[in-house]
């Protein structure tokens, strides 16, 4: 019996899609896929290092996509998860959906099918949460400049809707938890790595970096947020369930209860 | 402009704005023209959500609280001893653009009291939404009140500017509008709702022929009925809501739980609580209709005009009409799928997907979200084993009863709680 070899790759969506390439051409039984940095020898298995191809990571992906529009969609937002293992788990997905004719993304009786359309919904639902809770702060220099910390890596999926959101001004959104961020300069969205002194949550406290009238703002929100509220139909449970709480560090208008 | 006059005045309007229920962005496709400010998606955002639980999508104010008119429900009538205050057009504009720009809203929701006559105020609205699309450059979410009794050209030009138009029908019944709010006439309300519904149907069929039709309110219209503030019974509230959604078209109905705001003695006393339980059965009854495949009279009828407080209406209908069940899981259609308690229409989505590969069994089911502790009732799938062995609707409604927790069982429990 050939042995059971773990695939190293570099951590990127791409350098994964050319180790799924390198497996299914190769034929050769994986006990395991990781990212350099992190990996764990097996006892009995052998390394072998993948280095990202991007024409090979492109028929993978081209491959998929021509399954199902969906099942392209769940392996990227499921592997943006960033759980851990998860790279086996859509490697194993993977070879489920070429394995026979037809579509298999929506065989919701299968474990790991189900299980791989569960995990990207909750991508998904993050995503939603992250259009929506957002704050932008105006700085000095007219950028509006947000922090965020989301549970899933999903910068490269709110990027669109940001870009045609707010075409006409220049701004940052910053995940200081994967230490990345985005920024438009009124042309391109780039990825940007930045040097934060301090996370520029919505804090009580003033900074000289935010534009004079910006806290103007915030509080004019922040009393707008407690003026629509209705008090004879309070319920602190359905707030908590809808807002939950590790993002309010991030929500001006929750920074009082913070 | 200033800060501490405008922070004054939204409060009094933002206050008195909020017993509008809609704030739905949705439904919308306004896409970024010429790299101006804001986009509408099909899909809505909920911003934040206020400490009732409630979502803060749109900027909700109301551009004035002076009204003359007198309704007896409305926290802004006249004889109401309350502070008053107006918006001038451009505060509102600022606030909008400000708030969007920093990602709080999708867009604006703008009311207003009546002052002087419907026209002078509607034309007052209008002029809100067309100086934000043509001189922001907006293209966010705009919903805007059409005012009782405005006229066809105002209402023309409102669906030019806004993505919907809505118009607060508050009381379901004409008799009780004619109790409440006796200066106010039943069809100054539909009149505004049968132009809106004719222009967006013209658009539709100009559309096919010309393509640069411009849009007209492409979300559509919305009302709104407020539940409890007259003795009215389900039956009347839903009757008259199926009546607004096949008539005018409308996208949504929206019931408000009535908040007692003012002593008289033709409404509910102050302090009374708000009726949020029927308000969630009317919700649950709503979207059966809509996407279900309900119709109206097969839940409420001459027989059970009220719904019932304890289980959900679907769950009601089902028991009442055993001699349905059980459905196969693995052959009904979609209709059917549709009609079993405790299967919605996610799981039902599922469920047709899945069985097309295999037989389903309760594992399956239960892993796919279905709520087993009501549907296992009523359905049989691929297992020798299955729930009901002729028992009666009383009995399976006690057994789901003592399995479940409601979030209102509190409300409407017979049973004695031993530490209060």
């Amino acid at each position: 019996m050939e042995t059971a070899k773990i695939l190293i790759y570099d951590g990127s969506f791409n350098g994964f899609l050319t180790t799924v390439f390198k497996a299914f051409e190769e034929k050769f039984p994986i006990s395991d896929i990781q990212t350099n940095g992190v990996c764990q020898n097996g006892l009995f298995s052998e390394t072998e290092t993948v280095f990202t191809q991007m024409d090979k990571a492109k028929r993978v992906w081209n491959g998929i996509q021509s399954k199902s529009n969906a099942a392209i969609k769940n392996v990227y937002f499921a592997y943006l998860s960033g759980q851990k293992g998860i790279e086996l788990v859509l490697y194993r997905y993977i070879r489920k959906l070429f394995s026979k004719a037809g579509p298999k993304t929506t065989d919701f009786s299968d474990e790991l099918i189900l299980k791989i359309s569960q995990l990207a919904n909750s991508v998904r639902r993050e995503k939603h949460r992250m259009e929506a809770f957002v704050r932008f702060q105006r700085t000095q220099d007219g950028i509006y400049f947000a922090n965020i910390e989301p549970d899933f890596d999903v910068l490269p999926l709110i990027s669109k809707h940001f870009r045609s959101r707010y075409a006409d001004q220049e701004w940052i959104i910053y995940d200081v938890k994967r230490k990345y961020g985005l920024h438009y300069n009124l042309e391109s969205v780039e990825i940007i790595s930045l040097d934060l002194k301090e996370v520029y949550a919505n804090s009580m406290l003033k900074k000289d970096i935010f534009a004079g009238n910006e806290y103007a703002y915030q509080e004019l929100w922040n009393d707008y947020f407690k003026s629509t509220n209705i008090k004879s139909r309070i319920n602190p449970k359905l707030h908590a369930q809808h807002v939950p709480k590790r993002y309010w560090k991030y929500l001006s208008e929750k920074k009082q209860a913070v | 402009m200033s800060f501490e006059r405008v922070r004054e005045k939204l409060n009094i309007l933002a206050d008195a704005a909020k017993y509008d229920v809609s704030c739905s962005s949705s439904g919308s496709n306004r896409t970024n023209k010429n790299k101006g400010l804001g986009n509408s998606t099909g899909m809505g955002i909920c911003h934040s959500y206020a400490e009732d639980g409630r979502c803060i999508s749109l900027l909700k104010i109301l551009l004035t609280n002076h009204c003359i008119f007198d309704c007896a429900y409305c926290v802004t009538r006249k004889s109401n001893d309350i502070q008053r205050a107006a918006f001038k057009i451009q505060e509102v504009v600022d606030l909008t653009i400000n708030f969007y720009r920093r990602n709080y809203i999708e867009g604006l929701f703008l009311s207003s009291g009546i002052f002087k006559d419907a026209d002078y105020t509607m034309e007052r609205l209008v002029s809100v939404a067309k100086k934000l699309r043509l001189e922001e450059n907006f293209n966010g979410y705009i919903h805007l009140k059409s005012i009782p009794g405005a006229s066809d050209e105002l209402m023309y030009e409102a669906g030019l500017y806004a993505d919907r138009l809505s118009v607060n029908i508050e009381i379901p019944t004409v008799s009780g509008l004619k109790l409440l709010a006796p200066d106010k006439k039943h069809e100054d309300f539909t009149k505004p709702m049968k132009k809106v519904k004719e222009e967006i149907l013209r658009y539709r069929s100009e559309k096919k022929l010309i393509k640069n039709t411009p849009v007209y309110a492409p979300a559509g219209q919305s009302t709104q009925m407020i539940i409890g503030a007259t003795g009215e019974s389900d039956k009347d509230i839903m009757y008259s809501a199926t009546h607004y959604y096949s008539t005018y078209r409308m996208k949504r109905v929206y019931y408000s739980g009535y908040i007692p705001v003012a002593e008289d003695s033709r409404l509910p006393v102050i302090g009374s609580q708000v009726p949020m339980l029927r308000e969630n059965r009317l919700y649950q009854t709503d979207w059966l209709l809509r996407f279900y495949g309900f119709d109206i009279r097969e839940i409420l009828n001459k027989d059970y005009p009220n719904l019932d407080a304890d289980i959900d209406p679907k769950l009601s209908w089902a028991l009442r009409n055993m001699h349905l069940f059980p459905i196969d899981i693995n052959k009904a259609d979609k209709r059917l799928l549709a009609r079993i308690p405790g299967i919605g229409m996610q799981s039902v989505n599922r469920i047709l997907n899945a069985r097309r590969y295999r037989r389903l069994n309760w594992e399956h089911l239960k892993k796919m979200g279905v709520a087993l502790n009501r549907a296992k009732y009523f359905i049989t799938c691929d297992s020798r084993h299955w729930q009901q062995k002729d028992l009666e609707p009383m009995a399976i409604k006690g057994l789901i009863l003592q399995n479940s927790q409601g979030k209102f069982r509190k409300n409407y429990s017979s049973q004695l709680s031993l530490f209060n």
